[in-house]
């Protein structure tokens, strides 16, 4: 195995329930790497047994070729999926009190300046709005200058805006060369930001490649999205969807004059690229939110 | 070092920073001295009370009085202790056919003349000794109780709290070992504690001028040892629990018989043999002891010594247990 970070036969059971079946693969120096799938996939408890905080069942993990040691916490950045700070500090406080953990430093001003804190520094933790709250916890997982930076869901839970400021600031710490791990069940959000992507199901890795390399595989052209009643027989090569029905083709034209042909109305007709959201719903045969 | 200065001074701006715990850390035991203070101060009762050592004296007479109450104490030393602080108005030995008065006793001098012109021929002996009003008394249990309701929820319910919400695995990512941590968490209390019971101590003292009869060095050292031993108890409370509300039941389980039975509000002489020794196993009731020998009596760290034995067991019982049986998650 040649890569920064890289799990091998990795499982973990909780009772009769196999949350993680059996998953390898590894991880290159300096890239993104998006672990996607639906809630309950398995993702938080892969990337648990990867930083160290989860005991696998089976199977390791591995840092550099070597199994997670004691001193693996000082190279990492981690930001869990949900964390309360300690109350009554404030941002500035706790970002000097995670400093103090470290052996290795990063300077404090370059942090507050990649996450941009400069506003909120002297704020009580108990105070910060959730886009607020999770750049002070990137911030943390920074402030040790790490080779590997763990993002658990960053963005689960912010307005579209925050979401968008945020993936400028993961973008800030990937142009340093840092390899990211991140989960997430938005697959725009892995579009955008992973160089490299892993879909989970049901404990599996089911696919992985780059986001453009899965979409290549799976998909020859376009995909034409129609309005359908419940009920009403599907059209040849229609799946049926939320709302509606699809139509995957390599040939718009001869999709629509088949549709025209068979007397179909064509109000609220679209045509899109497939984007990994239609590649997890081919792959699994469910919609990714549901 | 760095990481767990860094972890108490956190420790520390999240105590100060929370005003409501803040102001009950400091104001309420100043409350509960100031009001029995004020309740028992006008107690005065009209009868005399005459302690007695063997057989003696007579129906008729001084000793049939109604206004003379009479208690019987199998040795002299432990009726002498209590004339010394005025919780008697003088001491008849018949064994030895001697009696005692308090020469700073007003009622001790009424009560000899009384006694003296009914013609008893007895050998006069004298102590002294400034009287102990009940709030003197009262100090250390009150401190004793603070310091207790401080170190326990202090630290176990906080570290609880710390563990359900996830401060706790967040700080498990970093390299901080759990023994950073917990040291932290119990130096800052021991500041804390330490400085509420001398702001306490102090602030009352101010104006109620509470007996110290021994050295405040003694007391202070005496109040470090118990503080400790609580933390280590809060922190055995601490190891496991996940949930706020078990530990909250469980805390008060513990704390409430040990607060009405450590002699906080009235003393275990005269209870059953049950209680007081079951009162034996409570750190609280040594440092309580302790504490008011120390005040009281003048008490040295000698004399003191089989209660800070005990919490200094105790407290090393309580730091394996829950060194044992910590878990970040």
């Amino acid at each position: 195995m040649s890569g920064i970070l890289a799990v091998e036969n990795l499982s973990k059971t909780y009772g009769k329930v196999r949350a993680v079946d059996d998953i390898s693969f590894e991880i290159a120096e300096g890239q993104c790497f998006g672990l996607l799938g639906p809630n309950g996939a398995g993702k938080t408890t892969t990337i648990e047994m990867m930083e160290g905080i989860l005991a696998p069942s089976s199977g390791r993990a591995l840092f550099r070729g070597r199994p997670i040691g004691p001193h693996f916490h000082e190279r990492a950045g981690i930001q869990f999926q949900s964390t309360a700070l300690q109350e009554f500090i404030t941002v500035e406080e706790t970002l000097k009190l995670f400093s103090a953990l470290y052996a290795t430093n990063r300077n404090l001003d370059e942090v507050i300046a990649i996450c941009s804190l400069e506003d909120i520094l002297k704020r009580d933790n108990r105070k910060l709005s959730g886009g607020q709250r999770q750049r002070l916890l990137l911030a943390l997982a920074i402030v040790n200058d790490p080779e590997v930076v763990f993002l658990d869901e960053p963005t689960t839970g912010l307005d579209p805006q925050a979401r968008r400021n945020f993936w400028a600031l993961i973008e800030k710490i990937k142009a340093e060369g840092k390899t990211i791990l991140l989960t997430t069940h938005y697959m725009d959000e892995a579009e955008v930001l992973c160089d490299e992507v892993a879909i989970m199901d049901h404990g599996h890795i089911i696919a992985r490649d780059t986001p453009n390399g899965l979409l290549a595989e799976n998909f020859d052209g376009v995909i034409v999205k129609l309005p359908w009643e419940s009920g009403r027989p599907l059209p040849d090569g229609a799946r049926a969807v939320d709302g509606g029905i699809e139509i995957p083709t390599e040939d718009v034209d001869a999709a629509l004059h088949g549709l025209i042909h068979s007397g179909v109305h064509l109000a609220g007709l679209s045509i899109h690229a497939p984007d990994l959201e239609d590649l997890f719903l081919k792959l699994t045969g469910s919609s990714l939110r549901s | 070092m760095r990481k767990f200065l860094a972890l108490m001074h956190a420790r520390n701006m999240e105590f100060l920073r929370d005003r409501g715990t803040l102001f009950w850390n400091l104001l309420f035991p100043v409350f509960l001295v100031f009001g029995f203070a004020f309740a028992f101060s006008g107690r005065n009762d009209a009868v005399f009370t005459v302690g007695l050592v063997g057989e003696g004296g007579s129906e008729a007479g001084f000793w049939s009085e109604a206004y003379l109450e009479e208690v019987g104490y199998e040795s002299v030393d432990e009726g002498l202790d209590k004339l010394r602080h005025h919780q008697l108005d003088m001491l008849v030995d018949f064994d030895a056919g001697q009696y005692y008065v308090n020469d700073q006793s007003a009622k001790g001098e009424a009560v000899e003349s009384l006694f003296l012109a009914s013609g008893a021929g007895l050998e006069r002996r004298k102590v002294s000794g400034e009287p102990i009003r009940y709030v003197d008394w009262f100090v250390p249990g009150v401190i004793g109780m603070n310091m207790m309701f401080s170190c326990i929820f202090g630290v176990g319910w906080i570290i609880v709290r710390y563990r359900k919400n996830g401060v706790l695995k967040r700080l498990k990512a970093t390299p901080v070992h759990a023994i950073e941590f917990i040291s932290a968490q119990l130096v800052s209390r021991l500041i804390i504690v330490l400085l509420t019971a001398v702001v306490v101590y102090t602030g009352s003292n101010l104006f109620l001028g509470f007996m110290m009869q021994g050295s405040y060095l003694n007391l202070i050292l005496l109040t470090a040892v118990a503080t400790v031993c609580m933390i280590a108890f809060g922190l055995v409370f601490a190891a496991r629990i996940r949930s706020e509300e078990l530990a909250n039941g469980l805390m008060n389980l513990v704390l409430w018989p040990m607060m009405a039975f450590s002699g906080v509000f009235f003393s275990l002489e005269g209870t059953p043999d049950v209680l007081q020794t079951v009162s034996r196993v409570f750190p609280l009731t040594h440092y309580i002891e302790a504490s008011r020998a120390i005040m009281l009596d003048g008490a040295d760290l000698a004399a003191v010594a089989p209660n800070l034995l005990v919490l200094a067991a105790a407290t090393g019982l309580f730091l394996l247990a829950s060194s044992l049986m910590f878990r970040w998650e």
